[in-house]
């Protein structure tokens, strides 16, 4: 054991986006000697790059609306298949969660009377976005960051955790590496929060960075935890096209919610033909409704009419998307157009917009303020995740605790923009209280298994082994093409047939890849690290995938195209067993009538 | 493949890895900023030929034409001749545009090469910023308030050089010489409103607008400053051109070389 | 467009390195970063770099490209002249981790030492203020950490006085700080002693390379300037405080 760095707290947060920070500095303030734990630089998690906003019904801008509303919002659309308490806990709570960030020095947009601006977004009934013009994700991450950097809390900053270790059936720490030196490190605390994001990298056009590689789904179903909901996958309609360069990189959400429309190569408004059945009736059904709405908004009164098909949830756009680029209709470079140009003025754009301006302009020549953009579906969110209980976030092993995209649950089968923003401030601070609180309770720290550590610590330098293996880059990208041709936004049996059988031979291959030079700050065997965790959860996801035979939000099965009754009442519960990766049926929860009677009244 | 072995970083004057033509910045500053001190200590100790018109003993017969070099004009028989009366008044302006803040950027740069440019390097190692002997630096909105009457004196010497002897009274005219000095006044008005202690004692001072007397007002003052504080630069350099242009415009008719040409 | 693009990478740590030749295929819209992780993938897997949005919102791959300090992801490659190598090399004045990686915890130790945002007492009311004065400290706001500013600020780049002063990321954050509506701390005490504000000669590199556009030295700086002098340098202030004292 000497070999290893050993660190001891009452709590380890794994994962310092949003989720992580708001965790962390809620278990710090629970009286737990805490410590966060993240791969890259703090400040640089994937929250920064959230752009659009925070949902919460603070009722600033539109004053019909409540938790209630929010709520409902929520459950449509999740599609029905959400936890509802945690949809409830969430809609109630995020108001607070907002303010409490104000109270900690954020700086959000102003209404005229000097409250924080909201702004509207695809499946909210009201403007319920509290925002910074186009980068409220960096705004808060800054604004934990400070809370946190003066709330007593250890930073262990660019360091990789590999496996939960246990003690019996309950946590007993975690074990990873140092980036930069290469060295182990075992981690012994008393509760530990999972808060390590997505799993996008599994994707080959994705809006998420390299640190999204699934490692705490990963680690969770190791360790015996449940994963839900496993097949949801979010593609965002609107991810770049071109040039390949920036292929995926996210446009926000915002600039549809600021006026922006869709239009096919023939110039026409296509989301107008797409409204499914659901939201019959509740969106706008001529340009000039639209664009009333649009000026309305503009000019921060409360809607009239209704809001424009453009501003559907994501999953119903991005099928859209997909339909007229295969009806032939796309855009030169095999996307559609989203025009923002013809609606607003260029100081507006500039104002509202300014890094999706600066982004287009820098990366695609493209001014925004004059031109359209081109934009198609990019792999964007994971609604699945660990299996927790909506008060405590604790998932089904004792001690282990999940918090924002790595938990599952609480946005059922396709999640609203502006929702994770929110999730990550109510189920950070949950997970970080209650993580605190179990260990306020648990008298003893749990053992270290040595000879777990040892196993783990061996197959981690076995890729400096294996002199005649592959590069892991090349296993990674082979995966990645898998995963978007196979397992992508429209999906068949046999496609996650033959996904399945893919993943046997990646995996051997996987297995023996070799990477040059040493243990310091090494990109190549740090890939090939994650290509484990990336493999495991990408046969989750299409197992799960495979079970579901319907389409429901983010799944789309083209061989059972519509939503069944009877799928609507069970969530897939994904889980290790001895014969390998299972996926298990399970009921919804019974949800009280004074809920269902929301969900019902219009 | 590989090259030989080189380090990290490296120190001493000029040493970088930009490709560019950095010293072409600092160099213009150099030559800009040293012609023009060369040209205004000449003139400031060549003690004649700054001033025409009426009420002195050159061209009596038009308006009153001072160089901004030698205004306001105080003369004491008592001075020793060598002490021009330009000494006497320039250490104001001078002292505004030595602690600018703009003016500071450009002769660390060109003189002191305390960096000469952007990731290049420098000579010495020692440094103290503005720290120590250069904290007269935070006098500059002293200097500003000295600029602030200058502006008055200059614009009165702007009426003066409207008005033109005629019978026994005056009567309202322009010429060239005019014109130059309304220039040089204007020039230096944006040169000064656009100063940056300006700025922070009309509102930059104040965080929030609606929690003090007269927020609203400040609030719009402290946003058009800002505006005009962001081409600073450019007024640093038209106006010191214009003072210049404005003196040797004086000079030139002073004696006799050229005529100002009256308009109206 | 060239085919080709030829790149020099510093390969090597802290003491000594190597500037290592690649090829990189052109793609079309390609930037810096993406050349330096095709070298990665194909010839250099342990190549050390940084990155994570690969859309300059998060900071993390900052480098100097032909000497020029820059976000790899947001600098096009067809920028630079066909047929000319391009350098890539580490923060110069960071210590060198390996290869790109530089050693920027120094960092995150000024940032603790920057008191937090104090709310005043709003008397229980919620907290409001209008967005013409959140402008100015949005402004600020908007940094992504990259240290691009610290790494070519010449009193940290080239006299390394990181003992005595902050940088201009953190005046920023102070700036930031000071002047938001309802912030109830005074930090003018820290700037002037623990930051070294004096040691900025206000020469606007820090600007010059923000790609965030935050006009750090007129905004941030300067002002902050101006308030150091009404708080400790300005004589009439002093004497007037000591004629009426609070």
């Amino acid at each position: 054991m000497d070999k290893y760095q050993t660190f001891e707290y009452d709590v380890i947060v794994v994962g310092a986006g949003g989720a992580g920070l708001r965790a962390a500095i809620e278990a710090s303030a629970g009286g737990a000697k805490t410590a966060l734990v993240c791969k890259s630089l703090l400040g640089k998690a994937h929250t920064v790059m959230a752009e659009g906003g925070v949902a919460a019904a603070l009722h600033n801008v539109d004053t019909r609306d409540d938790w209630k509303v929010h709520f409902r919002d929520t459950m449509k659309g999740g599609k029905f298949l959400n936890q509802w308490r945690m949809a409830q806990l969430h809609a109630q709570e995020a108001p607070d969660r907002v303010r409490e960030l104000e109270e900690w020095g954020a700086v959000f947009d102003r209404t005229k009377d000097g409250r924080m601006l909201q702004r509207n977004f695809g499946g909210h009934t009201y403007p319920r976005l509290a925002h910074v013009g186009d980068r409220t994700g960096l705004e808060m991450i800054r604004t934990l960051q400070d809370k946190g950097v003066h709330a007593g809390i250890d930073v262990h900053m660019e360091c990789t955790i590999r496996s939960i270790l246990k003690d019996g059936e309950r946590v007993a720490g975690c074990f990873g590496y140092q980036r930069e030196s290469g060295r182990f490190v075992v981690f012994r605390a008393k509760s530990v929060v999972l808060a390590t994001g997505g799993i996008g990298r599994c994707w080959e056009i994705t809006s998420n960075s390299w640190e999204y590689t699934a490692d705490g789904h990963a680690m969770a179903m190791w360790a015996g935890a449940d994963l839900i909901d496993m097949e949801f996958v979010q593609f965002h309609p609107t991810g770049m096209v071109w040039p390949p360069s920036v292929k995926g990189t996210l446009i926000t959400e915002g600039v549809r919610g600021e006026g922006g429309v869709l239009l096919n190569s023939e110039g026409e408004r296509f989301m107008f033909d797409n409204v499914p059945e659901m939201f019959q009736g509740d969106y706008a059904e001529t340009q000039e409704e639209a664009t009333q709405w649009v000026q309305e908004v503009i000019a921060g009164k409360q809607a009239t009419v209704r809001r424009p098909p453009e501003l559907l949830t994501r999953d119903v756009v991005a099928r859209a998307i997909r339909k007229e680029v295969r009806a032939g209709r796309g855009s030169p470079h095999g996307g559609v157009f989203l025009d923002i140009a013809s609606r607003r003025s260029a100081e507006e754009i500039k104002k509202k917009l300014p890094s999706m301006y600066h982004q287009f302009k820098e990366l695609a020549d493209v001014d925004i303020t004059t031109d359209p953009m081109e934009v198609g579906p990019t792999c964007h969110y994971m609604m699945g995740g660990i299996r927790v209980d909506p008060e405590t976030q604790q998932s089904t092993m004792p001690g282990l605790f999940a918090a924002g995209e790595s938990a599952g649950g609480m946005h059922g089968s396709n999640r609203l923009g502006g929702n994770s923003l929110s999730d990550l401030l109510v189920f950070g601070k949950r997970a970080g209280e209650h993580a605190a609180k179990y260990a306020s309770e648990t008298n003893s720290i749990g053992e270290i298994n040595a000879d777990e550590v040892q196993r783990v610590a061996g197959e981690s330098l076995k890729p400096f082994d294996d002199s005649d293996g592959e590069n892991p880059y090349t296993v990674h990208e082979e995966l990645r093409t898998v995963m978007q041709n196979l397992v992508g936004i429209v999906r068949t049996d046999e496609d996650l047939r033959s996904a399945l059988g893919e993943f046997e031979e990646l995996r051997e291959r996987a297995a023996k890849v070799k990477v040059d030079g040493n243990i310091q700050f090494n990109p190549g065997w740090h890939l090939a690290l994650d290509l484990k965790n990336m493999l495991d959860i990408s046969e989750a996801v299409t197992r799960a995938a495979l079970e579901r035979t319907e389409s429901r939000g983010g799944h789309t099965r083209e061989d059972h195209p519509g939503s069944d009754d009877e799928w609507g009442k069970v969530n897939n519960i994904v889980r290790q067993t001895d014969s390998g990766i299972g996926v298990f049926r399970e009921p919804l929860s019974e949800m009280p009538d004074e809920l269902r009677q929301l969900l019902n009244s219009e | 493949m590989a090259s030989e072995t080189v380090s990290p970083r490296e120190y001493g004057l000029g040493k970088t890895h930009r490709h560019d033509n950095w010293w072409v910045g600092p160099m213009a500053t150099a030559i800009g900023l040293g012609g023009f001190g060369v040209y205004a200590t000449f003139r400031a100790i060549y003690n004649a030929e700054y001033v025409v018109g009426h009420g002195t003993q050159t061209l009596p017969e038009s308006a009153y034409l001072l160089s901004p070099f030698y205004s306001p004009l105080l003369v004491f028989p008592w001075l020793p001749s060598w002490l021009s009366p330009a000494f006497l008044i320039l250490w104001a302006p001078g002292g505004f545009r030595l602690t600018c803040y703009y003016y500071r950027k450009a002769y660390y740069r060109a003189f002191f090469l305390d960096p000469p440019a952007c990731a290049v390097g420098e000579p010495r190692n020692a440094y103290q910023g503005e720290t120590k002997l250069f904290l007269f630096q935070n006098l500059h909105r002293y200097f500003l308030y000295f600029a602030l009457i200058f502006l008055v004196l200059l614009a009165i010497d702007v009426v003066h050089a409207c008005l033109w002897p005629s019978g026994g009274g005056m009567t309202f005219g322009i010429s060239v010489g005019t014109l130059v000095l309304a220039l040089n006044v204007t020039l230096l008005s944006l040169y000064t409103f656009s100063c940056h202690s300006w700025r922070h004692l009309v509102g930059g001072k104040v965080d929030c607008f609606s929690c003090v007397a007269l927020g609203q007002a400040r609030y719009k003052a402290w946003k058009r400053v800002s505006f005009l504080n962001k081409t600073h630069m450019l007024w640093a350099w038209t106006s010191l051109f214009g003072v210049g242009f404005a003196d040797f415009y004086v000079w030139m008719v002073a004696s006799g070389r050229i005529t100002d040409l009256r308009i109206f | 467009m060239a085919e080709e693009a030829t790149v020099k990478i510093y390969r090597g740590d802290n003491e000594s390195g190597e500037m290592v030749e690649y090829k990189i295929p052109l793609v079309p819209g390609m930037v810096v970063l993406d050349a330096v992780h095709t070298a990665q993938a194909m010839q250099a897997p342990d190549l050390a770099v940084r990155w994570n949005c690969k859309a300059g919102k998060c900071g993390s791959c900052s480098g100097e490209v032909n000497g020029k300090p820059k976000l790899m992801c947001m600098d096009r490659m067809d920028k630079y002249p066909d047929g000319e190598p391009i350098t890539i090399r580490p923060m110069k004045s960071f210590r060198v981790l390996k290869d790109l990686a530089c050693d920027v915890s120094w960092n995150y130790e000024v940032n603790k030492q920057i008191p937090a945002f104090k709310m005043q007492d709003t008397g229980g009311e919620e907290p409001k203020f209008s967005q013409e004065e959140a402008d100015r400290v949005q402004e600020f706001r908007k940094c992504i950490e990259c240290f691009l500013c610290q790494n070519v600020c010449h009193v940290l780049r080239e006299h390394d006085k990181k003992e005595e002063f902050g940088g201009p990321r953190f005046f920023v954050r102070a700036a930031g700080l000071e002047m938001h509506p309802l912030d109830d701390e005074n930090r003018l005490g820290l700037l002037k002693d623990e930051l070294g504000l004096g040691y900025c000669n206000i020469t606007k590199c820090c600007t010059e390379v923000c790609p965030e556009s935050i006009t750090i030295t007129d905004n941030a700086i300067i002002p902050l300037k101006e308030r150091v002098v009404d708080e400790f340098y300005d004589p009439v202030k002093k004497l007037l405080r000591i004629v009426f004292p609070k």
